[in-house]
């Protein structure tokens, strides 16, 4: 029973100091009047990673300076930014790890070429079992 | 060649146990160094993070000598952690700014009062704008400043005793 009532209490904690006292920025957690706009900066803020929680976007993240970078991020859609143009301005600064958008970059054209590769391997497999088949 | 190939699968495995099990005891480097390494500081303008030092803007930093930019926080534990460190960098004759992310003055007026204060600026950034337009993910960090306002170093976490004379080589070669 005892034990059960420690572990409800853990359930409770908080971690010590990691975050801040200071309340959330502005448009952190506060979605943009304008829905278009409010699209547009959720698809973003969901393709970019989170610094603090390495394996969240920031979209998914409490942490104290994904909120901050939620804000950002809002603020400037609102001033009329391209997403596009917000993401390489992150990407120069933390480089591509930011984001979770798979790239062009020559690092990644076996990704992309796999699939290629597969099919292709399934239709040479595909014609070695149907001519063996005819020649029986 | 069929005889051969039957093989395939178990050497496939073992390459993937030989995979994971190098994954298992390499330690996994997590750190996001900033890309500004080796560029001018983005210019920034902040206002006054303490009550009894000056407010940090990014031209007051290409001051032709080299210096330190400290990023930490009255709230971050392992900032308090690295005081004593940067004291004795002062202390050597090393000129440290600093910013202060997500803070409230009386909160850092505290924290320098309990820790000590080696910092000849401190601005105060908010809503940490200045610390992703850095390329910082997180307190503390320390960067190393030449004289032209370029950003010649980027030290993750806290400055260790043993990191000290590392640093104060670099100040030394970062003109």
């Amino acid at each position: 029973m005892r034990m059960v009532f420690a572990l409800l209490l853990a359930l409770f904690a908080t971690p010590l100091a990691a975050q801040t006292a200071l309340p959330p920025a502005p448009w952190a957690d506060r979605q943009i009047p304008n829905a278009a706009q409010e699209r547009k900066a959720k698809a973003l803020m969901e393709t970019i990673r989170c610094l603090t929680c390495q394996s969240q976007s920031i979209a998914d993240s409490n942490a104290s300076m994904a909120g901050d970078m939620r804000s950002q991020i809002r603020e400037r859609i609102m001033a009329g930014e391209q997403p596009e143009a917000i993401r390489a301005w992150l990407v120069s600064r933390y480089g591509d790890w930011v984001s979770y958008e798979p790239t062009a970059a020559p690092i990644l054209w076996p990704l992309w070429a796999a699939p290629l590769f597969l099919l292709a391997l399934g239709l040479l497999l595909m014609r070695g079992q149907i001519k063996r088949r005819k020649g029986r | 060649m069929r005889k051969r190939l039957i093989w395939l699968p178990f050497v496939l495995f073992l390459a993937f146990v030989g995979l994971f099990a190098s994954g298992l005891f390499q330690p996994d480097d997590r750190i996001i160094h900033s890309r500004l390494v080796g560029q001018p500081l983005p210019a920034f303008t902040l206002p006054a993070g303490a009550s009894d030092r000056a407010a940090l803007a990014s031209a007051q930093l290409a001051s032709g000598k080299p210096r330190l930019l400290n990023i930490f926080a009255s709230w971050c534990v392992p900032c308090a952690a690295e005081a004593p460190q940067l004291m004795a960098l002062k202390q050597a004759g090393v000129e440290i700014d600093a910013i202060a992310i997500r803070d409230a003055r009386p909160d850092v007026d505290a924290f320098l009062k309990r820790y000590g204060n080696p910092y000849a600026r401190i601005g105060l950034d908010a809503r940490s704008g200045v610390q992703i337009a850095l390329g910082s993910s997180g307190v503390p960090e320390t960067f190393v400043i030449d004289g032209k306002g370029r950003i010649a170093y980027q030290h993750i976490g806290d400055i260790r005793a043993d990191d000290v004379p590392m640093i104060l080589d670099l100040l030394r070669h970062a003109r």
